[in-house]
């Protein structure tokens, strides 16, 4: 250091010193600001930030109540509920959705209806909350994912209980399904009842009954990691579980209902006379409601959808066929009531009914008539011509009001949803919605239960029960009672009564025992070995229009063009208990077909009611 | 003898528990009350660690033995005579830059970064020599100028001051390069830089911003920076480091949530919390007491060095300890100002307690050299 001679060492050094003088001032006010700094977030906004703290921490979590079971009268599971896992993410603990959701897919082939299902579930979450990706996972998906999660940042696995029906098929219709929740039902349902369920009945009683099978949600207090890892519970409010749901059905009696209709499509209902409650319900064909419960895939809800046998459709509540004869015994009553006929008034029958002035012959099934009939041999034998000219002298009015009487064109008001009013025209119908008026020969087509006529399968069962009861207007009813409601459920419920004189009550059932138990009836072919009576009526719906002049001829037509063969009926007849409703589509004849499967549902009820002991058949 | 006479009286004045001359310490030129501050800070850097890595706890052990190495490191470094860091001084400086220059040739990346030099056995960060090589280099040319320094004295210090820097900034490492600018900065602050150049430094400093902020900063360290402003404003992506890190803070208290208490960094709500945000982790265990503690022995320990830097015998002893003092306070500041929100964040770890081997290995090289500084005279 050549030049250190000249260099003023001293001056320097007490330069230096001024300068780490002040460099120690600005330390010192630096220190200051920082150490005001903590003072400002330690103490005077220790508060704010101890919230703050505690929510990061601290989550609520709805917990989803069990959905209530539902069983049948005697106490059979229909409905219950399976533990299943399901896989969800948390997106905000994962640190890369799109490298995440690929992983997932090479371990568990993701769907994409599940992937687009996640997106927008995922934009309407709030932050935090586990978006489910794939609902009930298998054991092996299980594993596979208990085995990786180690890397995959932000799933979440919960178990859960899953809706199952061990019955499937058979009951598909009466019990509907539960399904995920849409946006439409989103957008409507109280977003805190349903804060910890993903579920909601979409049809059948699950969806009648939504509110009591739901239950209330329940909240756990937990403390979580940044991941979204549940450390330790800290608080927790039990969910009240949703109520048990009997129903009048019985699933025997069901599984027979089931098999009576054999090959054909169809439907067949049994109500209790007494109660209205309904103990046999079949839509056939039917379809395993279990595939809905965790989304249907596209695939197997095309097949379903796309079925000629419309299994999807439930034929009791929404199949709307023509009544056809099944409907006499209810214009019969109607004939005596308002006295165009008398109990003993005869007409001649030619095999066809022909209006004054009019050229239009309305032919009798039967070609050369059924000569002179009174009332109990028209509806013995079925004939056509007599109610025609019955039907004429009322009117279309009274044959309104008599039809709506015994439950035609009104929704039965059965516990189920989605339920079809069929149609009993009317003149302000007709100018309502046809924009016509009403023609006379509206009113003949009408008085066989034809022309504009439509009836649910769930109608028909009615209008027996409200035969049997001689005019009693009972509600058909799903649910027997609600599990800790008290009681035996509600009492039956009644829309009042059809006016009807005891002699004329009796003549019309009288007429219709004879269907089954007459020399001449037309069901007499299932009095067979029978040990105790049924009343019936048979009827058959056209499916295709005959035209003038020609004949009905069943070998011609294709299968699905033949006629429905339709019966009703109940049993015992002095002291009625059960009454049904059966359609057979494309069966031809009520007679051979719809009748003989009624009286295996009867003969079932018959010897299952002896065995349980509960009521004995009169005989 | 008159020399001799003038050391002695100097000591008097200055401590007098050191009166009965050269201690046992001092022949092996090490400063004792440094050494015992640097262990308690050791000692209480582990202990917040402990609770900051929660289930990784061999990140402890690790850092013990980092803390380990740096000792060795520490002692060895405090042997060699200022005489000779100053001769040597650009060694390590040339070979920085050149290694850094090497780095943005074949570097690898870390979070699109080139930082690092990979030799396989090790990765090693060439910006962390010049955390120590550029106010050397700076103290070892000024301290054999006239002070205050001149014009061209000026020129040469900025551009040894400024090529590091920048090409650390351009890796781009924010926190370094800001370490490395203002531990050159210091150096040519204390030799007396006039106070003309301070002025138009600053104002060139100002004009300067707005072609970072255009040209030079990267998207993410505009963010950074936006972020201060407003961390609510992306409250899971860049806000969320600040917002944690605050909450940490204030939900500490005056006295904290207990050792391994804190929800925030034990729950893994804090980010980074075992290195960069660790001041997060004690402040929320410990509360303000406990941030006032360590700050405490942060404080004594630049009480220290700058006094080391005052009784150095020559200008690049003074030069080199003030600046080496002065930059582990701007660790500190630059460390805790943005944990608690008031800086943006840039990587500069809290000295000693943060998780990380490079920057204990660097620190305790430094101090060292200041111990080294502390005992020049029993060299002669």
């Amino acid at each position: 250091m050549q030049d250190s001679a000249f260099k003023d060492t001293h001056r320097e050094f007490r330069l230096f010193f001024i300068r780490i003088s002040v460099a120690l001032g600005v330390m010192f006010v630096m220190l200051m600001i920082l150490l005001w700094r903590y003072y400002y977030l330690q103490i005077l906004h220790h508060d704010r930030y101890a919230t703050r703290s505690e929510s990061n921490r601290v989550h609520v979590r709805p917990v989803s109540p069990t959905r209530g079971l539902i069983y049948d009268r005697n106490g059979v599971l229909l409905a219950d509920n399976k533990a299943g896992f399901n896989l969800s993410i948390v997106v905000e603990r994962s640190p890369d959705l799109n490298a995440l959701l690929e992983d997932l897919d090479a371990l568990l082939d993701l769907q994409e209806e599940e992937l687009k299902r996640f997106e927008r579930q995922k934009s309407r979450r709030k932050p935090y909350e586990p978006v489910p990706l794939r609902i009930n996972l298998s054991e092996q998906e299980q594993s596979v994912l208990a085995v990786n999660e180690y890397r995959l940042e932000g799933v979440e696995i919960t178990a859960q209980l899953v809706r199952h029906y061990p019955h499937g098929s058979l009951l598909s219709h009466v019990l509907g399904y539960v399904g995920r929740i849409n946006e439409q039902e989103l957008e409507v349902l109280d977003p805190v009842r349903y804060s910890g369920t993903y579920v909601i009945g979409k049809t059948g009683i699950e969806n009648s009954y939504e509110d009591t099978l739901l239950g209330e949600v329940g909240y756990e207090y937990v403390e979580t990691n940044a991941r979204g890892r549940v450390m330790r519970m800290l608080e927790r409010i039990a969910p009240a579980v949703g109520k048990d749901i009997y129903l009048h059905l019985d699933i025997r009696l069901q599984e027979i209902a089931y098999e009576a209709l054999g090959d054909h499509l169809g439907a067949v209902v049994m109500m209790d006379v007494r109660t209205g409650g309904v103990l046999a319900m079949v839509s056939k064909p039917g379809f395993d409601n279990n595939l809905f419960v965790t989304g249907i895939s596209v695939k197997d809800y095309n097949e379903l959808l796309n079925s000629p046998d419309r299994p999807l459709f439930d034929r009791v509540t929404q199949g709307q066929y023509p009544p056809g004869s099944t409907i006499k015994p209810a214009f019969g009553l109607a004939a005596l009531e308002t006295g165009v006929m008398a109990m003993d008034s005869v007409i001649y029958d030619p095999g066809f009914f022909r209006l004054p002035n009019h050229d239009h012959k309305y032919r009798d099934w039967k070609r050369g008539g059924h000569g002179r009939v009174d009332l109990h041999t028209a509806i013995v034998q079925s004939c056509d011509t007599y109610f025609y000219s019955a039907g004429v002298k009322m009117g279309i009015d009274e044959l309104y009001y008599f039809g709506t009487r015994f439950g035609f064109g009104e929704k039965t008001g059965i516990d189920l949803p989605s339920e079809r009013a069929g149609l009993m025209p009317s003149r302000d119908w007709k100018r309502g919605v046809r924009g016509v008026p009403w023609y006379p020969g509206d009113t003949v087509n009408t008085s066989i239960g034809q022309g504009f006529m439509l009836s649910t399968p769930l109608q028909l069962a009615v209008l027996a029960t409200r035969l049997a009861a001689r005019g009693d207007m009972i509600v058909p009813r799903m649910v027997k009672s609600v599990a800790n409601n008290g009681g035996d459920g509600d009492p039956p419920v009644s829309l009042g009564r059809i006016q009807g004189s005891e002699e004329h009550w009796d003549y019309v059932i009288d007429a219709m025992k004879d269907v089954v138990h007459g020399a001449r009836g037309t069901a007499k072919g299932i009095a067979r070995g029978l040990d105790y009576t049924i009343a019936g009526k048979t009827g058959t719906a056209q499916v295709v229009g005959i035209r003038q002049g020609e004949t009905y001829n069943a070998a011609a037509l294709s299968k699905r063009n033949r006629d429905h063969a339709l019966f009703i009926a109940f049993a015992p007849v002095d002291e009625p208990q059960v009454a049904i409703g059966v359609i057979a589509e494309n069966g031809e004849h009520g007679s051979s077909t719809a009748a003989p499967m009624a009286r295996a549902v009867f003969d079932a009820y018959m010897k299952l009611s002896e065995a349980d002991g509960h009521e004995t058949p009169a005989q | 003898m008159k020399h001799q006479h003038s050391d002695f009286v100097r000591r008097l004045d200055l401590d007098g528990a050191m009166i009965q001359g050269p201690s046992g310490w001092q022949r092996v030129h090490l400063d004792l009350p440094l050494l015992l501050l640097l262990m308690g800070l050791c000692a209480a850097g582990l202990f917040i660690l402990a609770s900051a890595a929660g289930e990784h706890q061999d990140y402890v052990r690790r850092q013990a033995a980092f803390m380990g190495i740096g000792l060795v490191v520490m002692v060895a470094a405090a042997q060699l005579p200022p005489r000779f860091l100053q001769r040597w001084a650009f060694v390590p400086y040339l070979g920085g830059v050149l290694l850094l220059v090497a780095v943005i040739l074949v570097g690898s990346g870390a979070k699109g970064a080139q930082r690092w030099l990979d030799f396989g056995f090790m990765r090693f960060q060439p910006s962390e020599i010049l955390k120590i090589g550029g106010p050397l280099m700076l103290a070892s040319y000024l301290g054999q100028r006239h002070l205050p320094p001149r014009f061209l004295d000026v020129v040469v210090a900025v551009i040894l001051l400024v090529v590091p820097a920048l090409l650390v900034g351009l890796q781009p490492d924010l926190g370094t390069a800001l370490l490395i600018f203002a531990a050159g900065f210091f150096v040519i602050f204390l030799a007396g830089l006039g106070k003309r150049y301070l002025f138009s430094a600053v104002l060139t400093g100002l004009a300067l911003a707005p072609v970072f902020w255009f040209f030079l900063l990267h998207d993410y360290q505009k963010t950074r920076i936006l972020t201060l402003l407003d961390p609510q404003a992306d409250k899971l992506g860049a806000g969320w480091n600040i917002i944690q890190s605050t909450t940490a803070i204030g939900s500490g208290g005056l006295y904290g949530k207990g050792w391994r208490e804190g929800t925030q960094s034990q729950l893994d709500f804090l980010p980074e919390s075992h290195t960069d945000f660790i001041i997060a982790v004690l402040a929320e265990d410990f509360g303000l007491v406990g941030v006032a503690l360590l700050t405490g022995l942060y404080l004594l320990i630049m009480f220290r060095g700058l006094m080391i830097a005052i009784n150095a015998q020559t200008m690049f002893g003074k030069l080199l300890a003030g600046s080496l003092t002065l930059t582990f306070f701007v660790y500190i500041f630059v460390n805790m100002g943005m944990v608690s929100g008031i800086l943006p964040v840039v990587g500069v770890p809290l000295p000693f307690v943060s998780y990380g081997g490079t920057a204990i290995v660097t620190l305790m090289l430094g101090f060292g050299m200041l111990m080294s500084i502390s005992t020049e005279k029993q060299r002669t």
